[in-house]
């Protein structure tokens, strides 16, 4: 007769992190940072089409690191969920803190139900009016949530990056030397000890803000063009 | 899996991959969501209400009007809701830039007009959202189609829907416009159109205005001027209200965008217009021959 093979429930969710935490980490960094204008995104993306960050509704984006087809689910899940709640009541009504408390909910499940958890970590954003009113949930794989102030650093390099940025980063920053900033963070970062920063092209940035100054939808996408003219000066 | 006490989680038909239309997605929540309106019945208010297959108790928005130009489009209506003789609002509106490229007008009744509308919009926004790029024009012209032909119940018990739409087509450099009927048929007009009770006059009107040279400014002198010619011979139309500052709404559409006019550049429009007809009551002449002095005394003494 066979003994069933015990493990303890603690090991079975330290399994799991370790796994989820292994994903995560092999993928490149993205920073989401408050600055004067609004909530800029930086993310270090070959691609122009699977984005990593992206809009939901008027004033609130997503930014993901992980694998693509996770977040991508929960991205068009967030989307349905935004764009029903807006219709259902009224477009003031969707807030990023329901949306970050649905997706705590549904990481949560996932990760103690399923036989393998999401290996993602989210930024749901929401821009306010004034920077004071700007709200960032970093939202983990487990479910667990965070209300973040200031900038976000996930992904492969995310511990050295919010170092340096917890340094550099003050709430005077504008869109330009924010970009900058992030550019420069990340160049610093899937490199040797000691070497010399990475130069990272313009094409291999996705860059994108909640502008507080647009009307309505406030979510851009910055040009290439643009970025290379801003990387330049 | 769905506990009751996990019911902040998101639903399976949120995280299930396959429609990127809105109304697909609400269609997949069944009618058992608290959140998808109600399928409203109205057969009792229809028979109750209705005098020559309209309804009488509920508002009806009136006349739209739309016409191209080289690079783009324009769109106008009046600001009025009749209800049967009444005037249930003076300063409605019923053209609306429900995206950066498309506009949409609406004529009949009003409540589920901009119902239509509100959910079109919805419908062009999340599908940019979940594809990340926008449906091509004639896409969304199938799309406002089909959903027209959805309330074809509601419209043969007298709560017709017609709107007209607009837009600039990125692919083609130009701008386009679509009417519709009540059963949802789907007909691209080249110059102009236009939609609700005025639109006979307001026809006429641009049939004598338009070409297609036409300036953008000029453009929506035209509309100005169909406008008024509506509001002169059709009851439901309303004039422009210098006296209450009630000006048509205005959305022009070119390669940049849709853009609304501001109140004070469409009152230029209209004064200028307005006071036109001080003079010549009729709006603009055609140029004709007219009689010579000779023809005129031979036709007085007969």
């Amino acid at each position: 007769m066979t003994v069933p093979f015990y493990v303890s429930p603690e090991q079975v969710v330290k399994d799991k992190a370790d796994y989820a935490r292994k994903g995560i980490s092999r993928g490149r960094s993205v920073i989401v940072m408050q600055c004067t204008e609004g909530i800029l995104f930086v993310a270090e993306n070959p691609s122009r089409a699977l984005h990593k960050v992206s809009e939901i509704y008027d004033r609130i984006a997503f930014a993901a690191v992980g694998k693509y087809n996770e977040f991508e689910n929960l991205r068009q899940a967030g989307v349905r969920y935004a764009d029903l709640r807006g219709y259902a009541y009224d477009r003031s009504d969707v807030t990023a803190r329901s949306l970050a408390n649905s997706y705590a909910q549904t990481l949560g499940t996932i990760f103690t139900e399923a036989p393998k958890p999401y290996e993602v970590e989210i930024v749901v954003a929401e821009v306010a009016d004034l920077p004071k009113n700007d709200q960032l949930y970093r939202l983990t794989f487990d479910g667990s949530v965070g209300d973040e102030h200031g900038f976000v650093a996930m992904g492969g390099s995310a511990d050295v990056i919010s170092t340096q940025l917890s340094e550099l980063w003050s709430d005077n920053l504008d869109f330009e030397a924010g970009v900058r900033l992030a550019v420069t963070e990340l160049a610093k970062t899937g490199i040797p000890v000691g070497a010399p920063p990475r130069n990272i092209a313009p094409n291999e940035l996705e860059v994108a803000v909640l502008d507080r100054r647009r009307p309505r939808r406030r979510f851009k996408r910055m040009t290439s063009e643009r970025l290379s003219s801003l990387l330049v000066s | 899996m769905a506990h009751g006490s996990d019911s902040a989680r998101l639903p399976d038909a949120y995280l299930a991959t396959g429609t990127s239309s809105f109304t697909g997605f609400l269609a997949s929540l069944g009618p058992k969501s608290a959140l998808v309106p109600a399928d409203a019945s109205v057969s009792g208010l229809a028979e109750s209400g209705t005098s020559g297959g309209q309804l009488t108790g509920v508002p009806h928005g009136t006349t739209i009007v739309a016409l191209t130009f080289p690079g783009g489009v324009v769109m106008a209506g009046d600001r009025r809701a009749t209800m049967g003789n009444y005037i249930a609002q003076r300063d409605i509106e019923k053209v609306f830039a429900v995206d950066d490229h498309t506009v949409v007008g609406i004529a009949g009744t009003a409540g589920l007009a901009t119902e239509l509308v509100r959910l079109f919009q919805v419908e062009l926004e999340h599908y940019e959202k979940m594809e990340g790029a926008p449906l091509s024009l004639p896409g969304k012209a199938n799309r406002l189609s089909n959903m027209i032909r959805g309330n074809l119940g509601m419209a043969l018990q007298g709560l017709a829907v017609v709107p007209l739409l607009a837009g600039f087509d990125l692919d083609r450099g130009r701008g386009r416009i679509f009417s519709y009927d009540v059963t949802g048929g789907r007909y691209e007009e080249s110059d102009f159109q236009a939609v609700g009770s005025g639109s006979l006059f307001a026809r006429g009107s641009l049939k004598k205005l338009y070409t297609r040279e036409l300036a953008p400014d000029g453009a929506v002198t035209a509309c100005i001027e169909a406008l008024y010619d509506a509001a002169d011979d059709d009851s439901a139309t309303g004039g422009p209200d210098l006296a209450r500052g009630i000006y048509p709404i205005v959305v022009l559409v070119d390669s940049e965008g849709a853009r609304k006019l501001t109140d004070s550049e469409v009152a230029e429009v209209v004064r200028m217009v307005v006071s036109d007809r001080q003079s010549r009551p009729d709006g603009p002449l055609a140029q004709l021959p007219a009689a010579t002095p000779n023809e005129l005394t031979e036709g007085l003494g007969e």
